[in-house]
């Protein structure tokens, strides 16, 4: 099952993943190592920005995959994610069909598309057009058919699969489980190779207990100091070790207080990068009110963090009389 | 069948711990439990933080469930060493090196040092010291709880920001904890071995998942209570939804399904409704007989917000005003407390609650608004301390509203004693509750969702 690339254990998960420019935590790289051992879909929830896609994408980069992804949203369905029949090709079929006069029996054909007096289109209706309109040629292949059709092994990336509505996610469970489609017309269709599967979630909604079921469980939290000054350098090589603990103990701090929106990894490592572009050598407390609206994006987020980060900075600088001009 | 390269007492206690896990109320079925061991055979198990991710990976597959299984599998595999050891009767050399050179504030640096490394073995190390260090000085009490607390003041461990002495390093608040939980088990490890058998295992006491009782309890705490709450109820809108009443036709599918019959759309397709959002007018009591309650009641409604269409929160005492805007404004609950105070005007002169007023006015103000899609809330204890109720006018609220619910934040025993009057208003509402756990609130929200009553 394992592919050339595939790791062979814990330690080597993670040292791919950061090959790649992933800094994985233990449980992050056991449960990426795991989805390839097992075979397992991984369900990855989290808070928003934590690197939950990341990893998915570090996984398709370290093992050479192919990433496919589905992105969820509210109201997607089946046609969308599995596959479509391409009706208005099938419809062209048919009406090529019925305007050809050769077949062995046209004018059943010609009654068929349009004719009111078609009277329950029987079987022989749609004759051998019938057993042609619904072949492969006419099928819309969606992410998912597409990669348990691909004969490369692939990275099945679905994201924020808590957007969906619980008949979604019903219907994924063949996928996950057996790694086949049905499809009514055609039957079944199996993977021909064993996809890696990362589903994410925000955690906005309860998943049932079927779908976890099927999957292995990691959860993503915003990692220590340690961790993430490290993935700011890795993004962020330019910016200085002493500045980037500052920044990352800043953000900690940040993310203490009980904020609409917590600044995200993503928004740390904008900030590392719009500090370097600005020159500065220190998080004081002016340079923190310039900067601040790249971490906090709420109004009401600014106010409460200008208050008591923005202070507390101006306390520790020993600048407050000069912040506060 | 999974125990290829397992050692044989191992299965057994890990079928034993998923027991524990279900006993707490995780949802650990025999295919957690299979993948559990296939993960095993897979992961290097000796090694003790690969074994420990491995089963959570498998088997703990929410964050609630996540920190159910941290606390239990601390305890369980702590519990399982130790009985090991009583029954084999393994001792262990009680005689820490070191320990007793050391004078107090040697000690505490060295400690200081192992907790700022955060190495677990040091730290395990530092934590007997410790232990011996204090035993020598006669001060054990020998209940553990105490013992750890005792120790640590005598340390002078302190989270960050409060260091003792300024020029100290700070320590990570996470870091001293870690510290504090090796006390704790060593402390119980010694026990054990004074003692030779085991403490009784109790379920877990932090899992009691009681009302933030104070108001100035931390307001995040509150919002995570109600992030849960609000899963359930966006799981909750997506069962209610059905295909079967739909009324728009989704051309997409329907050209697809009509295929069929020869591209001839003689089956219609639907677009699924949305959810249901009803109108919600809550009205909570902030005197000061039901304050906590109150406090995290509209805040556990506002964190809701946008689950419903609209929502309009009133409070009173003796009068009532609207403050749905000061909620939508501010997050900070400090804040909106002080300015509910001091712009909100609901009390005049006694501060003592006065129910037949509140219905008068608020009957003035808004019976306009009030349709049958509407849903009144009222959190109260309907204590009217003394006053004229006047539930006639609360019943011609009730019956303009479509729904009308009562939550009182104390235990259904009490209703109807003394001066309330819960009895004369409950007549009226759709429903009553009493509402003094998460757990209460939660089924209220269910109900409120258009979800299937609880059964009382």
């Amino acid at each position: 099952m394992a592919a050339g690339a595939d790791s062979g254990s814990v330690a080597e998960a993670k040292a791919a993943l950061e090959r790649v420019g992933y800094l994985a935590d233990e449980s992050a790289a056991l449960v990426a190592y795991l989805a390839q051992a097992l075979g397992k879909p991984v369900l990855v929830e989290g808070p928003a920005g934590v690197g939950k896609t990341e990893l998915a994408k570090a996984i398709s980069r370290a093992t050479d995959r192919t990433l496919i992804r589905l992105q969820c949203y509210e109201g997607l369905d089946e046609a969308k994610a599995l596959y479509e029949w391409n009706y208005r090709k099938q419809l062209l079929r048919i009406q090529a069909t019925a305007g050809d006069p050769s077949p062995a029996t046209p004018e059943r054909i010609r009654a068929a598309p349009g004719s009111p007096v078609a009277d329950a289109p029987s079987e022989d209706v749609a004759g051998d057009s019938w057993e042609d309109i619904f072949a492969e040629d006419f099928l819309l292949t969606r992410p998912l058919l597409e990669a348990i059709a691909s004969t490369e092994p692939v990275v099945l990336l679905i994201d924020e699969i808590d957007k969906t509505d619980q008949e979604f996610e019903a219907m994924l469970l063949e996928v996950l489980s057996d790694f086949q489609i049905s499809i009514p017309e055609l039957g079944v269709i199996e993977a021909r190779t064993h996809p890696i599967v990362v589903l994410t979630s925000n955690n906005s909604r309860e998943l049932t207990e079927a779908l976890k079921r099927r999957c292995l469980y990691l959860w993503l939290d915003y990692p220590e100091v340690e961790r993430e000054m490290a993935i700011v350098r890795l993004h962020a090589p330019e910016l200085d070790q002493r500045l980037a603990r500052r920044l990352v103990e800043v953000i900690h701090m940040v993310r203490q207080l009980d904020l609409k929106k917590p600044p995200s990894i993503a928004e740390s490592i904008d900030w590392a990068r719009a500090l370097l572009l600005l020159g500065a050598d220190d998080i004081d407390a002016s340079v923190f009110e310039r900067t601040m609206s790249i971490i906090v994006k709420h109004r009401s987020d600014i106010d409460l963090v200008a208050e008591r980060v923005g202070v507390q900075l101006g306390a520790q600088q020993g600048l407050g009389a000069e912040a506060k001009g | 069948m999974a125990s290829g390269n397992l050692p044989q007492g191992l299965a057994p206690r890990v079928v034993a711990f998923c027991e524990e896990l279900r006993g707490e109320g995780v949802a650990v079925g025999t295919a957690e439990i299979l993948d559990a061991f296939a993960a095993l055979e897979a992961v290097p198990w000796t090694n003790p933080a690969d074994f420990r991710e491995a089963l959570a990976a498998t088997i703990a597959k929410s964050q609630e469930d996540r920190r159910v299984f941290e606390l239990l599998f601390e305890r369980f595999f702590f519990r399982a060493a130790e009985a090991e050891a009583l029954e084999r009767e393994i001792r262990e050399d009680r005689r820490y090196d070191g320990g007793e050179q050391l004078d107090l504030d040697q000690l505490r640096e060295a400690i200081r040092q192992a907790i700022a490394q955060g190495n677990d073995g040091e730290m395990r190390d530092a934590a007997r010291l410790a232990i011996a260090a204090f035993g020598r000085r006669g001060e054990g009490s020998g209940v553990v709880g105490v013992d750890v607390q005792r120790i640590r003041r005598t340390l002078g461990l302190q989270a960050s920001g409060r260091a003792i002495e300024a020029d100290e390093p700070t320590l990570e608040r996470e870091q001293v904890q870690t510290f504090e939980r090796h006390l704790r088990r060593e402390l119980e490890r010694a026990l054990i071995e004074r003692t030779e058998k085991m403490p009784p295992s109790r379920p877990l006491a932090e899992l009691d998942r009681a009302l933030p009782t104070s108001p100035t309890q931390d307001l995040a705490a509150v919002h995570r209570a109600v992030a849960q709450l609000k899963r359930r109820l966006a799981t909750l809108g997506h069962e209610q939804r059905g295909r079967k009443r739909a009324a728009t036709v989704d051309m997409r599918r329907t050209m697809r399904a009509s295929l069929e019959t020869g591209g001839v759309p003689l089956r219609l397709r639907y677009r699924p409704r949305r959810p249901r959002r009803p109108e919600i007018y809550v009205l909570c009591d902030v005197s000061t007989s039901v304050t906590s309650a109150s406090v995290f009641f509209l805040s556990v409604l506002h964190a809701l917000h946008d689950s419903f269409r609209k929502l309009r929160s009133f409070v009173f005492i003796e009068r009532i005003s609207e403050i749905t805007e000061v909620f939508e404004r501010e997050r900070d609950f400090r804040a909106i407390s002080e300015q509910i105070s001091r712009e909100g005007g609901v009390a005049d002169v006694s501060g003592y609650t006065d129910y037949g007023r509140v219905w008068l006015e608020f009957f003035d103000e808004i019976s306009e608004d009030l349709d049958p899609r509407s849903t009144v809330i009222v959190l109260g204890d309907a204590r009217t301390n003394g006053r004229e109720p006047h539930a006639e006018v609360f019943a011609r609220v009730a019956e303009r509203a479509g729904r009308t619910f009562w939550l009182n934040p104390e235990p259904r025993l009490y209703w109807n004693y003394g001066d309330s009057v819960m009895a004369a208003y409950e007549r009226h509402c759709t429903a009553a509750f009493e509402c003094w756990t998460t757990k209460h609130l939660e089924d209220f929200v269910n109900v409120v969702a258009g979800g299937v009553p609880a059964a009382e």
